[in-house]
C-alpha cells in the first residue's frame, strides 16, 4: 500500500515539488520570514504610541536664565517651579527641557530653546520648529502659522499647561480614552491583508513562474514526453502551494496573535474557506499567465505586472478609500481586494458565511475560469 | 507502410517561419537497429528527431512508429519510447535518485528498476548528489539513465554525447553498446561526432540543410571513398568525416 503511494505520479510529483521548495533558502525567507518581520516592524511603528518632543524657540535668554536685572519672567517662573532641567549645549545655546509624563498618549517632551528672532524665523521656515514664544510686560505671546495643525496642537497643549494653577501635571478635567481596542490598531488592518497578498505572491511565483521556468529549461516538455498525466503536474504544484500558503498565513497569524494579540473575531470556519477560494483564485490566474511564455524574464514582467497594481491598489497597507471616489468600485473587484477585504471582515468585524459567501464564490469562479482559459491554450511542448 | 519496421518517416516536412527545418526525408528503421543521424549544425536533426519523438507536428508527411501514428495513440507509444533531449534541465535541488524516482513514477515504476538504471550509469556513488552539482558527463548519464528507465522498445537520443571529454563519452558508449547488445533495443541517436557514429551505430544517415544528403551501413559509406578522387594508399586513413567533407565541403563540427 505505502509503496503504491510512493510510486504513484501525484506523490512523486508532490514530494519533487515539495523538496524543491524547502530546500531553496531564498524561498522560506521570502515567503515565511520576511511577511512577519514586516508585519511586526509596520505593526510596531504605527501600533505603540509615541512619544512626542516638541521644539520652543524662546526669544531673549532672560526667560530661561535667572538674570540680576530682572526676575519678573513669568516663563522662567513657570519652568522653575516645574523643575525644567537646565541644558547648555556646547555651542552655548541654553534650553529647558520639561517632560509631561503621559501613559495613554505618549510623553510629550518641551525643549524651550534661547535664542533671537533670526534664528527661530530660520529654524521656522526649515520646519525644525513651529511655534515662537516672547513674553512681553508680563504677557505670554506666541508665533506660529494659524494653517499649521502641529502649531496648532503645540499651542493648544502649552496654553493649557501654562493655564492649569499651580503645579502643572495634575488630573485635566476631561479624560482622553484612546482607541487602542483590539481590532481598530493598524495591525489588525494589515495582518489579514498580508496574509492575502502571501498567497498571490505565492501563487505567482511559486506557479507561475515555477512552470515557465520549467518550460523554459525543457524539463516541461521532457516530463510530457513520458506517460506522465498532464493533470497530475499542475495539481502538484497547487497542492503545495496551498500547502505551503496554510503554513505561511498560519504563522504570520501565530505571530501577530504573540505579539500584538490580533484574534479572528468572525467565523473561522468562513475564513478559512474564503482563504482556499482566494488561493484557487489566484492559482487559477497563475497557471493562466504561465500558459504560453518560455521566456522568464516575460514570465517575470508578466506576474509584476500583474500584482504590483493589486498590491498597490488593493488596501493591503492603506485603505483604499483614500483613492478617488470613480475607481473604488473597480478597485474592489480585483481578486486581491475582494480576498483582503474578506480576511479582514472575517478577522475585525466578526463576518461569518453570511457575509463572505459572496467573495468566496466569485474568488472560486475567478480560479476555475483563469484555469480553464489556461487549459485551452497551454504550450506544453 | 513495410512490416516489420519500427519507425517509418514518410516524406516529412517543417518549417519555421523563414527557415525550412526538414524538407522531404524518408527513413525505414528495422527492429534491434542502432541508426546516427549524423550533421553539422542547424542541418535539421532536432526537428527530425522531435517529430517521430511526438513533440513536434509535421508540416507534410507521415511518421508510424510500430505501425501507429502519434495521433490517437499517444498513451500508448509514450510507454514504448525512451529519450533524452538535446538539452534538458532536470530540478536542480533534487538529488540523482529523486529525479530517477520521480520519473519512474511517471510509467508507473518502482524502485528496484530505479537502482537497476543507477547501476547501469555507474552513478551509485552520486545518488544523493543534487542534480545542480553534478559534472556535464554525469548530468548525460542521468539524462540516459531516464531514457532507460521504462526498458523502451525504442530509444531516441539526441546528442547524448555533445560537450563531453572523450573519457565521459566512452563512458555513455559503453553503456550504449551493452544496451545494443542486448538486442531488445532500436535507437535512433543524432551526434555530429563521426567516431560515435562508427562505434555505435549499423546505420548512418547523413543530413544537412534538412536532407538526406547519404545514408547506409558504415561499409556502404565507405565505399564511397573509391569514388573520390584520392590515391589508394591514403585510403585507409579515410573516414566519414572525410566524406562528409566531400559531399557538402565543409567539415562536420564547423
Ligand atoms: N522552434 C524553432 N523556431 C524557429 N526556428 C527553428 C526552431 N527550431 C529549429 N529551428 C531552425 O531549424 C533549423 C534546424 O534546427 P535543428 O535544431 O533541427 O538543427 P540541429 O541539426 O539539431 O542542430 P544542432 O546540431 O545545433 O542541434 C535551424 O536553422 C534552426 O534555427
Ligand atoms: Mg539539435
Amino acid at each position: 500500500m505505502i509503496e503504491r503511494i510512493s510510486n504513484s505520479q501525484l506523490f512523486q510529483l508532490i514530494m519533487a515539488n515539495m523538496k524543491e521548495l524547502i530546500r531553496e533558502p531564498g524561498v522560506l525567507f521570502w515567503g515565511i520570514v520576511f511577511p512577519i518581520l514586516m508585519s511586526l516592524g509596520l505593526g510596531v511603528a504605527f501600533t505603540k504610541k509615541k512619544d512626542v518632543i516638541t521644539h520652543i524657540a524662546v526669544v531673549g535668554q532672560n526667560h530661561l536664565m535667572p538674570q540680576p536685572t530682572d526676575t519678573s519672567s513669568l516663563l522662567l517662573s513657570f519652568l522653575q517651579t516645574n523643575k525644567a532641567s537646565l541644558e547648555k549645549s556646547s555651542q552655548g545655546f541654553i534650553s529647558r527641557r520639561l517632560t509631561i509624563p503621559d501613559d495613554k498618549l505618549g510623553n510629550t517632551t518641551f525643549i524651550f530653546q534661547a535664542m533671537d528672532w533670526q534664528k527661530a524665523m530660520v529654524l521656522l521656515k526649515r520646519g525644525n520648529l513651529n511655534i515662537v514664544l516672547d513674553e512681553k510686560h508680563g504677557i505670554i505671546q506666541y508665533h506660529f502659522d494659524p494653517m499649521n495643525p502641529d502649531a496648532q496642537l503645540i499651542y493648544l497643549k502649552l496654553s493649557k499647561m501654562f493655564n492649569a494653577s499651580g503645579p502643572v501635571i495634575r488630573e485635566a478635567n476631561t479624560e482622553i480614552n484612546p482607541l487602542t481596542v483590539s481590532g481598530t490598531r493598524y495591525i489588525d488592518f494589515l495582518v489579514p491583508g498580508l496574509i492575502a497578498m502571501g498567497v498571490m505572491m505565492s501563487c505567482m511565483w511559486g506557479v507561475s513562474y515555477a512552470i515557465i521556468e520549467r518550460r523554459a529549461k525543457k524539463l516541461l516538455r521532457r516530463m510530457v514526453a513520458t506517460p506522465m498525466k498532464r493533470s497530475n503536474f499542475l495539481l502538484a504544484l497547487i497542492t503545495v502551494r496551498i500547502l505551503m500558503n496554510f503554513v505561511e498565513a498560519g504563522l504570520l497569524f501565530l505571530v501577530a496573535w504573540l505579539a500584538f494579540g490580533t484574534t479572528i473575531q468572525g467565523s473561522v470556519a468562513a475564513l478559512i474557506t474564503l482563504f482556499i477560494a482566494g488561493n484557487l483564485a489566484f492559482a487559477g490566474i497563475a497557471i493562466f499567465l504561465a500558459s504560453h511564455t518560455a521566456k522568464t524574464e516575460i514570465g517575470n514582467g508578466l506576474i509584476n505586472a500583474l500584482s504590483m497594481p493589486m498590491m498597490v491598489l488593493s488596501g493591503i497597507f492603506f485603505s483604499y478609500h483614500n483613492f478617488p471616489e470613480w475607481s473604488i468600485s473597480t478597485i474592489q473587484k480585483f481578486p486581491l481586494t475582494m480576498m483582503a477585504d474578506g480576511m479582514r471582515s472575517a478577522f475585525i468585524e466578526g463576518a461569518g458565511f453570511a457575509e463572505l459567501t459572496m467573495p468566496i464564490i466569485i474568488l472560486s469562479a475567478i480560479g476555475v475560469l483563469f484555469f480553464t482559459a489556461g487549459m485551452k491554450v497551454f504550450k506544453w511542448y | 507502410m513495410e512490416t516489420g519496421s519500427v519507425i517509418e518517416v514518410i516524406n516529412v516536412h517543417k518549417s519555421f517561419k523563414t527557415v525550412q527545418a526538414v524538407r522531404g526525408i524518408d527513413l525505414h528503421i528495422g527492429a534491434g537497429q542502432f541508426v546516427a543521424i549524423l550533421g553539422p549544425n542547424g542541418a535539421g536533426k532536432t526537428t527530425l528527431v522531435e517529430m517521430i519523438e511526438g513533440i513536434q507536428q509535421p508540416d507534410k508527411g507521415e511518421i508510424f512508429i510500430l505501425g501507429k501514428t502519434w495521433k490517437g495513440n499517444e498513451a500508448y507509444l509514450r510507454r514504448l519510447i525512451g529519450l533524452s533531449l538535446q538539452e534538458t534541465h532536470f530540478i536542480e535541488k533534487l538529488t540523482v535518485w529523486e529525479t530517477l524516482r520521480l520519473f519512474a513514477s511517471f510509467f508507473g515504476i518502482g524502485k528496484e528498476r530505479c537502482e537497476e538504471v543507477l547501476h547501469l550509469v555507474a552513478m551509485e556513488e552520486k545518488r544523493k548528489a543534487w542534480v545542480v552539482n553534478l559534472s556535464g558527463g554525469q548530468r548525460q548519464r542521468l539524462a540516459l539513465g531516464i531514457s532507460m528507465l521504462n526498458n523502451p522498445r525504442i530509444l531516441l537520443l539526441d546528442e547524448p554525447t555533445t560537450g563531453l571529454d572523450p573519457n565521459a563519452r566512452r563512458e555513455i558508449w559503453a553503456i550504449l553498446n551493452k544496451l545494443k547488445d542486448g538486442g531488445q533495443t532500436s535507437m535512433i541517436l543524432t551526434t555530429h561526432y563521426m567516431e560515435e557514429a562508427e562505434q555505435l551505430c549499423d546505420y548512418i544517415v547523413i543530413i544537412d540543410h534538412g536532407k538526406i544528403l547519404k545514408q547506409g551501413t558504415l561499409n556502404d559509406l565507405l565505399g564511397e571513398i573509391l569514388d573520390l578522387p584520392v590515391k589508394p594508399a591514403e585510403i585507409r586513413k579515410i573516414t566519414l568525416d572525410d566524406l562528409f567533407t566531400s559531399l557538402t565541403g565543409r567539415h562536420l563540427n564547423d
